[in-house]
């Protein structure tokens, strides 16, 4: 059942641009993404920003930041409040551009295709790159709408293969043992963690390649916390894992690589041994040991 | 002299108390002589049959039902435009001189005495579009009339779902569209269902929209089509009231005590969904 959706739900990234003359691959005998992943370990670059900059109006809230992002690791963004984190998280799924006024320059390429390009399809896009929000934003509804909200807004309507993909993403999420028995209840009656959880299941349940994470633990409890490492842990096996946060443990709790971002630049960005353990720049230094203003 | 800060506080507690009393007692005061002077005119027999003896005796029933079937036709054709214009407002369109010009016009609609659109209707759905003085053309005078309460209700239930509603819909791959059709709407609608209501409760009231657009003066039958005149409550009880002679106070008094019944339960509706959707709403 579930080899089948996921031939349904998985969006292959060459349909990312509208091709009309081009070959289209067919959705049926496409390879899973987790596959795919496998087989191409060499390329493991999954994201690459190139002098990319965001405009509000006429704040420039990002400088030119060059940047590659492995696949299948978890890479944090760290930096003070203001920095551009979340602006360099919102260009990946052309989040930004729901805001008005803003103005996005330089590129970003997610497996080497321009995402910014004219003809790119957002919402295409959108599935293959996932976000979760800082403050959990369940819908009012049940548990299992929420989970089965995107598949089925994209043509899933059988309810066992439904049934098959909230299971498979609740169990992703780590929340299949806590909710199985009341699917149906309101997802706003759970913990604040677990409603992150569901959100996190909401996404995966859309089969993305790319998980943005804002803050995704600000607001929950060390427990909660806790349990939302350990799957990014578990994730980041199958997917690309891009997590802000403000959390330094955490950062180097759950990443493999860190950015370090200041008023808008990329200030510093390796692996999260080496950002932490020996900083290159003096700023750097400064802000992870908590000498900044 | 002083007056200590107690003292003052009780002056200005019996200042608000006394607005209070204001706007209760002249509510209390219609409903009390309406049921006293209505109330024994109100029988099976007067809902039901159609008048007689020049309207002096018998039943209101066309009047209730034209009333009925205007309100129906009404919100027919102010919902959907009504709701259609607040998706544009809210969700499409930029803020620009464009906008802000229907926002105006909207607010200036509202500001528009009814009679206007009475002789409005007239000029353009009763004689221009040839409608005639028909149920057609009373059910689209009165939704220009209402459009700008429904559209400024739906405006508002619609900018009150959360933002983060939307963009977690957006960032699933969802279009725009269908995350207004599966996510804003059905949050909106209780919202947008107690505006559409409140303005319909107005219209049912309202006579100089109706009079030159569709009310008849005497048709003791039910209209056949929406080409049809009909009569209708609240032009019935200014005729009772000032054209007919010699007809009794009770029936007069019947006739409103239904219209406002009417209203009255109208509005209640709009109430219960509006504290249902307090108690489900959970953001
Ligand atoms: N919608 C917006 N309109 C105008 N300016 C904005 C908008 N969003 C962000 N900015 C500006 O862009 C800059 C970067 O904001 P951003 O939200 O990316 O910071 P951040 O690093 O995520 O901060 P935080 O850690 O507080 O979330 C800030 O100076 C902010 O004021
Ligand atoms: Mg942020």
């Amino acid at each position: 059942m579930r080899s089948e959706t996921v031939a349904v739900m998985d969006e292959n990234l060459e349909n990312l641009v509208d091709m009309n003359n081009k070959k289209r691959a067919n959705p049926m005998v496409t390879v899973h993404p987790i596959e795919k992943g496998e087989i191409n370990k060499a390329n493991s670059i999954k994201i690459r920003t190139q002098d990319l900059s965001v405009f509000y109006g006429a704040t420039e809230a990002l400088k030119k930041v060059s940047m590659d992002i492995q696949k299948q690791a978890v890479t944090a963004l760290i930096g003070p409040s203001g920095c551009g984190k979340s602006t360099f998280l919102r260009c990946i799924n052309r989040m930004n551009d729901t805001i008005p006024g803003v103005c996005v320059k330089g590129k970003v390429l997610i497996d080497d295709i321009d995402i910014y390009q004219s003809d790119i399809n957002i919402v295409t896009l959108r599935k293959i790159v996932g976000m979760i929000f800082q403050k959990s934003n369940p819908f009012p509804k049940s548990i299992f709408d929420n989970v089965a909200y995107g598949p089925r807004l994209h043509g899933i309507s059988d309810k066992g293969v439904l049934e098959d993909i909230v299971e498979e993403s609740l169990k992703r999420a780590a929340l299949w043992g806590e909710v199985k028995d009341r699917l149906s209840r309101s997802a706003l009656e759970l913990s604040g963690g677990q409603q992150q959880r569901v959100c996190i299941a909401r996404a995966l349940a859309v089969n993305p390649q790319i998980i943005l994470m804002d803050e995704p633990a600000s607001a929950l409890d060390p427990i909660s916390t806790a349990k939302v490492e350990e799957l990014i842990h578990m994730l980041k096996q199958h997917y690309t894992i891009v997590i802000v946060t403000h959390n330094m443990q955490q950062a180097a709790r759950v990443s493999d690589y860190t950015a370090f971002f200041l008023l808008g630049e990329l200030i510093e960005f390796g692996k999260t041994e080496q950002i932490f353990e020996v900083p290159k720049d003096k700023r750097t230094e400064d802000y992870i040991t908590g000498r900044f203003g | 002299m002083r007056i200590s800060s107690k003292t003052a506080q009780k002056i200005a507690f019996s200042f608000l108390g006394l607005a209070a009393v204001i706007v209760i007692v002249p509510v209390i005061v219609i409903f009390a002589i309406l049921i006293q002077k209505g109330l024994p005119a109100i029988n099976w027999q007067f809902l039901t049959a159609m008048p007689r003896m020049g309207m002096r005796a018998g039943g209101i029933f066309p009047a209730i039902m034209g009333t009925i079937y205007l309100v129906l036709g009404t919100i027919v054709v102010a919902l959907p435009i009504g709701v259609l214009a607040a998706i544009y407002l809210v969700e499409y369109a930029r803020r620009n001189w464009w906008t802000r010009m229907i926002e105006v016009a909207i607010v200036n609609l509202a500001g528009v005495p009814s009679v206007v659109y009475g002789l409005f209707g007239m000029g353009l759905f009763v004689i221009f579009l040839k409608f005639g003085a028909s149920i057609l053309s009373g059910s689209l005078t009165l939704s220009i009339m209402i459009l700008p309460v429904i559209i400024t209700a739906s405006k508002e239930a619609l900018s009150s779902v959360p933002r983060s509603f939307r963009e977690a819909s957006l960032a699933l791959g969802v279009s725009k569209w269908q995350t207004i059709r599966y996510v804003v709407l059905p949050n909106a609608l209780p919202g947008i269902l107690t505006g559409t209501i409140l303005g319909i409760s107005r219209a049912a009231g309202e006579t100089a929209p109706i009079l030159f657009t569709v009310a008849a003066f005497y048709l003791p039958r039910l209209p056949k089509s929406i080409f049809d005149q009909c009569m209708a409550l609240p032009y019935h009880l200014y005729v009772l009231s000032t054209q007919v002679p010699n007809v009794s106070q009770k029936v007069q008094y019947g006739t409103a005590l239904v219209l406002v019944g009417l209203v009255f339960i109208l509005n209640f509706f709009a109430v219960v969904i509006r504290s249902y959707m307090r108690s489900k709403k959970q953001w």
